[in-house]
């Protein structure tokens, strides 16, 4: 349980732009999945949670601009309103940057409950805009925001381990 | 780490988060605005598609490898059986055909003696659906044919068994197909039966479309088949749309609630044909008179209320 403890004594190299680059790609092909029905509505939205992943662990790097920007992208991959994507990920980044102190303090539980908070603004900004354009609120799109929560801790343990690895490569 | 002591600052890190938030919101919020109200930023967003089709493309690829695998893994029985039934499909068919061109025919003639206009053939063109709906909020699919194949935004898009929905954004390699059953979109229709006119909408958050605004005493059972139209001139007439399925008559209500499926598989099939060359229909005549006729009405009125 060596990565749940609050502060990992391991020294973590700084990572590369790639890393984060190619990290922000895969969310966006991983979104772009064409899933139907009900495995649709339970797909977690893997940008918002790379971007919050991010904004959280290097708030001076990544931060609200990339996500406005990448926000931009998803709504013409996903053919939604321009901006609708955008506000939402402004949000999501906003929420980040602020909590990252004490984000970063907190072990990975107590970190999915704030990430739970952070992701419900993010949908319902989200829907919030689709209401105020079409005029009403498909309730199932927020199933998308538990299993978003729910992906919050193997995501951020497979991201250590990939972080620590390119250490030992280093190193070696 | 520096990182983590944020009270005095050494190093000029640019505007605060809250201020960044606000612009970026504002930003985002009059970018909506205007792609919401006046479309102008359909050459920026096909612009941006050719950035992020390549990662649809590739997401697309999973799924097309696995459809790939099952090809190859076909029994040769099950490829006797579906070469049999396609015989038996193709000569009923054949027999259907020479029925129609007969009677193709004869409404040619029928039509030439009456002195009404042709109708025209339609010219169609195969497409296939590269991904489907990806937001839950909508009935949208993106079809491989774009503005190289010459599509544009209004032409009509439907399957083997009818009307599948209306093209509705055109990029350079894509173009994005709205469903029927998308949330008020309207198609003209008649009931093939007798003849009814009226107009279907779609549902939004099922697969199912509506018919509003009947009157409770309109001639309408379950069962009955919705057939385009062709009022509208977007829509070529005659082709199955949906079928009745339950109707609702309240005697509170002055209108009935007529609930119907759609005919096409709208959210089933990977090929789509796009129809091009519709007939043009003579421009519709100017309004005006009729206003001024009521214009005038109500001036006289006035002067005789005067």
């Amino acid at each position: 349980m060596a990565y749940l403890a609050p502060n990992n004594p391991e020294i973590q190299r700084p990572v590369g732009n790639a890393f984060i680059a190619l990290t922000i790609l895969a969310a966006l092909f991983l979104n772009g999945l064409p899933l139907e029905g009900a495995l649709l509505m339970l797909r977690p939205d893997f940008v918002a949670l790379v971007m919050l992943y991010w904004c959280m662990h290097k708030p001076w790097r990544i931060g609200i601009g990339l996500s406005w920007a990448v926000g931009i992208l998803a709504d013409v991959a996903d053919a939604s309103l321009f901006g609708q994507h955008a506000l939402a990920y402004t949000l999501l980044a906003f929420g980040g940057v602020v909590l990252h102190r004490r984000l970063q303090m907190f072990n990975l539980r107590q970190q999915t409950s704030q990430v739970f908070g952070i992701l419900a603004m993010t949908y319902a900004a989200y829907a919030l805009v689709h209401w105020q354009v079409n005029g009403y609120i498909v309730w199932p799109y927020f199933l998308g925001c538990l299993t978003s929560t729910l992906l919050w801790a193997p995501l951020s343990i497979l991201f250590q381990t990939m972080r620590q690895k390119r250490v030992e490569q280093k190193g070696a | 780490m520096l990182d983590n002591t944020q009270s005095f600052q050494f190093f000029n890190r640019g505007p605060s988060p809250a201020v960044r938030l606000v612009f970026f919101a504002v930003l985002s919020l009059l970018l909506l605005f205007v792609d919401a109200r006046y479309r102008y930023l359909e050459s920026t967003r096909s612009a941006l598609s050719v950035m992020v089709s390549p990662i649809q493309r590739l997401a697309t690829m999973p799924g097309e490898l696995w459809q790939a695998m099952g090809n190859f893994f076909v029994t040769q029985r099950s490829l006797v059986a579906e070469n049999n039934a396609l015989h038996q499909q193709h000569e009923r068919d054949a027999a259907l055909i020479s029925q129609l061109q007969a009677l193709q025919q004869e409404n040619q003639q029928l039509r030439n003696l009456a002195l009404l206009p042709q109708r025209g053939e339609l010219i169609t063109q195969l497409a296939e659906v590269v991904y489907a709906e990806r937001d839950v909020f909508k009935r949208k699919v993106l079809i491989n044919k774009g503005a190289d194949a010459n599509v544009q935004t209004g032409q009509v898009v439907m399957d083997d068994g009818g009307i599948v929905g209306q093209v509705t954004r055109v990029y350079p390699w894509l173009a994005e197909v709205t469903l029927i059953t998308e949330k008020d979109h309207a198609v003209p229709v008649q009931v093939l039966r007798n003849g009814l006119r009226t107009i279907v909408f779609g549902a939004g958050d099922t697969s199912q479309l509506s018919l509003r605004y009947m009157p409770v005493s309109s001639d309408i059972q379950n069962g009955d088949v919705l057939v385009t139209s062709g009022i509208d001139g977007i829509y070529p007439p005659g082709i199955p749309v949906a079928k009745v399925v339950k109707i609702e008559r309240d005697a509170a209500y002055p209108f009935a609630r007529v609930s119907c499926l759609p005919v096409a598989g709208v959210d089933k099939y990977r090929h789509l044909l796009i129809l091009s060359g519709l007939p043009k229909l003579p421009e519709r005549p100017p309004e005006e008179p009729a206003a001024a006729d009521a214009d005038k009405g109500t001036k006289i009125k006035s002067k005789r209320k005067n």
